[in-house]
């Protein structure tokens, strides 16, 4: 299938990079960005550490301890480049994958686990990091961080959403009523959407015949393709994005075009549906061996600097692993928490027959 | 033609026997090509029958139903498969409003013998939206026929039935009991899809239930049967219709009846079953028809499934007080 990118001889580059795999720096005529060595060396600490978050969860549920885990290997770059472009007041919306953006947002990687752990549903204040809690239902976030902008513009607040989800997520009507929403009402929200290529074992094709990011036009809003393993270029995109939203231009629709390096989950079997060969070309497009290189290249960094963001890593995963063994399970009543807000009578009547069922077995084995 | 084979498997082959009779059949749904369904239900369909007959789906359900909708129109019967059960509800506008309302719509000149596969219910110790038990949103829905599976057997025949039926179905699938195995005869004649099953015989109390449920209330049978008290556990496979008739008729023998699905007891269907064994068995009670299942609450984080879930115990609790009365 051959894709025609719309305009002519003068159009921009259909994806935005700003460093190569090979850790070379690139201009782009439209985004572009100004990092200072501290900065560059700092989304290096970020891409490191959240890989090793993940690893450390993909051996936590090898291991028994989590139910299931979604990894984001391969998807760093994205994560943390639209992450670090989020002011405080911005408001990020993710899906079940977003471990990354939740990193940059402050929350706890140990607070992820809970739901996979199955000890919660989500287990952090969304108010606290504003970074709402994961959505596994696909595609039903992009409407409440439209809303959530429409929120912003209403209050005249200084601030944009931002809402993460992935190239199967482009087929549900929600996603496309979000689009027209976010339109019709020029609401301020960025559409990050991360192609990795697949749904579960469908491949993009199963999902479009143009690229994603081309749909935004047949919604009235610009789209743009970035290197989703770029870590510079997805910073420079998202801020742009996020200040035009800011100030009032609307929305946009991002397509990080990247790949998911790992399974689906912890679930699936990739080998029934993907090619190795696949797997390998992606590789040589790692998004951390690329700004390593650009570091060393530049002596932005030394070993010694390596040294200890490995060793970081090694620490941030002993103390993830630590904690998570030590989560308590949730005790039986906590059923009934939550549930609602107000009181409840026929609740409360099941929690106290509940509990009255539970204390008739105390002394003997249930 | 028999042999041992998992309730996964047993599906398989009904819809592969399905297909092999009739080239209107067709398979939909996510990932149900080469992977073969998240739960393997499809496994091998695509390979053998090609891509135009087993059909990966962009990832939207509302668009699942409503293009087998308009497949049906043209002819052809298709299985939809919704990943979960959880899942199912972006589509509910189109089963709601269309699939079970077209028919009547078109003074029955439209036939929709649409499938629509769900697995369903807890105990597998996923996360949210893997382990709901939506059958109540269906059955309270005229125009839809709502059938559950329990065991490899009816996973086989019921699904060939299902596929046959002119009417739209809801085919419950219990994922917990995928991997549960029995000998399967192919060539045995089924029993028909609309009709429940005692699945063991008693004599002073029935217990109703379906799907996930039977297994953990035929184990209660086994445990009570020690203390010297026999139930008699009837699988309702058809929800929507009920197989009033031998529902009626146990509930008569033996004078006391307990309902237990996994789904919240709250406007759930064992109101439905406690509502109509009392007024047609009402001189025949002991006791009051009693409810066990799922509390009034979502479905909680897996650590706390063993507490949702209805247990051997639960059951045997709701038992023993029907004696009390
Ligand atoms: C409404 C709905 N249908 C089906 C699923 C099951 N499911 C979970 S993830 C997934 C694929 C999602 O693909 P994509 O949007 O590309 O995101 P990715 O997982 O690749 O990050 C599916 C089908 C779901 N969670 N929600
Ligand atoms: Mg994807």
């Amino acid at each position: 299938m051959t894709f025609d990118a719309s305009g002519g001889a003068d159009a921009p580059p259909e994806l935005v990079q700003l460093l190569t795999p090979e850790g070379e720096r690139v201009e782009h005529p439209v985004y572009d960005i100004d990092l200072t060595p501290e900065e560059v060396r700092g989304l290096y600490r970020d891409l490191v550490l959240v890989r090793r978050v993940d690893m450390e969860a993909v051996a936590l549920q090898r291991q028994g301890e989590l139910g299931l885990w979604a990894s984001l290997l391969g998807q760093e770059a994205a994560q943390i480049g639209s992450g670090r472009a989020l002011t405080d007041a911005d408001m990020a919306f993710p899906t079940y994958r977003e471990h990354g953006v939740a990193w940059c947002r402050g929350v706890d990687p140990v607070n992820l686990l809970g739901l996979f752990r199955g000890v919660n549903h989500g287990g952090w204040d969304p108010a606290e990091h504003n970074f709402h809690l994961y959505t596994i239902v696909i595609g039903s976030q992009t409407l409440h961080a439209v809303g959530y902008a429409m929120g912003i513009q209403r209050d005249g607040a200084d601030a944009a959403s931002i809402v993460y989800f992935g190239d199967g997520a482009t087929s549900q009507g929600d996603v496309n009523e979000s689009f027209i929403w976010a339109s019709v009402f020029n609401a301020p929200v960025v559409f990050f959407c991360q192609n990795n290529q697949w749904a579960i074992s469908e491949p993009l094709e199963k999902q479009s015949r143009i690229p994603l990011y081309q749909r935004a036009s047949g919604f009235g809003f610009p789209g743009v393709r970035v290197d989703g393993n770029d870590v510079f270029a997805c910073l420079a995109v998202t801020r742009q994005a996020l200040k035009n939203a800011r100030e009032g231009q609307g929305p946009m629709l991002i397509e990080a075009f990247t790949y998911r390096m790992g399974a689906h989950t912890t679930s699936d079997d990739p080998t029934r549906y993907r090619v190795a060969g696949e797997l390998e070309a992606w590789k040589l497009k790692d998004p951390i061996e690329r700004v390593k290189a650009y570091l060393f290249k530049n002596q932005f960094a030394d070993q010694d600097f390596f040294d200890a963001i490995d060793a970081e890593a090694v620490d941030l995963g002993r103390d993830m692993r630590k904690r998570c063994l030590e989560m308590p399970d949730p005790h039986p009543l906590e059923i009934f928490e939550h549930v609602y807000a107000e009181p409840h009578a026929l609740l409360a009547e099941e929690r106290e027959q509940y509990a009255a069922y539970l204390a008739s077995f105390e002394g003997s084995e249930r | 033609m028999t042999g041992t084979l998992t309730l996964a498997k047993a599906i398989n082959e009904g819809l592969r026997t399905a297909m092999e009779d009739d080239p209107k059949v067709l398979i939909m749904g996510e990932d149900v090509g080469k992977l073969g369904g998240v739960f393997r239900v499809t496994d091998g369909l695509q390979k053998d029958f090609g891509e135009s007959r087993v059909i990966d789906t962009p990832l939207a359900e509302s668009g699942i139903i409503g293009t087998a909708i308009g497949l049906a129109l043209r002819g052809y019967r298709p299985v939809c498969e919704i990943q979960f059960d959880g899942f199912v509800f972006p589509a509910a506008d189109q089963i709601i409003t269309q699939l079970a309302k077209m028919p009547l719509r078109s003074l029955g000149t439209i036939k929709l013998p649409i499938v629509v596969r769900i697995p369903c219910g807890g105990g597998i110790g996923a996360v949210e939206h893997h382990s709901e038990s939506p059958e109540a949103y269906f059955t309270h829905t005229s125009g839809l026929r709502v059938v559950a599976c329990s065991n490899p057997v009816d996973g086989y025949h019921m699904i060939q039935q299902a596929i046959r039926c002119d009417d739209p179905v809801i085919f419950f699938e219990p994922k917990r009991r995928y991997w549960d195995k029995t000998e399967v005869d192919r060539s045995a004649t089924p029993l028909g899809f609309d009709r429940a099953q005692i699945v063991r015989p008693g004599t002073d109390v029935t217990v109703l239930s379906y799907g996930p449920m039977v297994k953990t209330v035929v184990q209660a049978a086994v445990a009570a049967e020690e203390e010297g008290r026999s139930l008699e556990v009837i699988d309702l496979r058809s929800l929507n219709p009920l197989d009033t008739g031998l529902i009626f008729d146990s509930v008569r023998r033996t004078g006391r009846c307990v309902v237990a699905h996994e789904a919240p007891v709250f406007s759930g269907l064992g109101g439905e079953l406690a509502a109509r064994v009392t007024e047609a068995c009402f001189y025949s009670l002991e006791a009051p028809v009693l409810r066990v299942g799922g509390f009034s609450t979502p479905y909680p984080p897996s650590r706390l499934e063993d507490d949702y879930l209805p247990d051997l115990d639960r059951v045997l609790d709701a038992v023993d007080r029907t004696f009390a009365f």
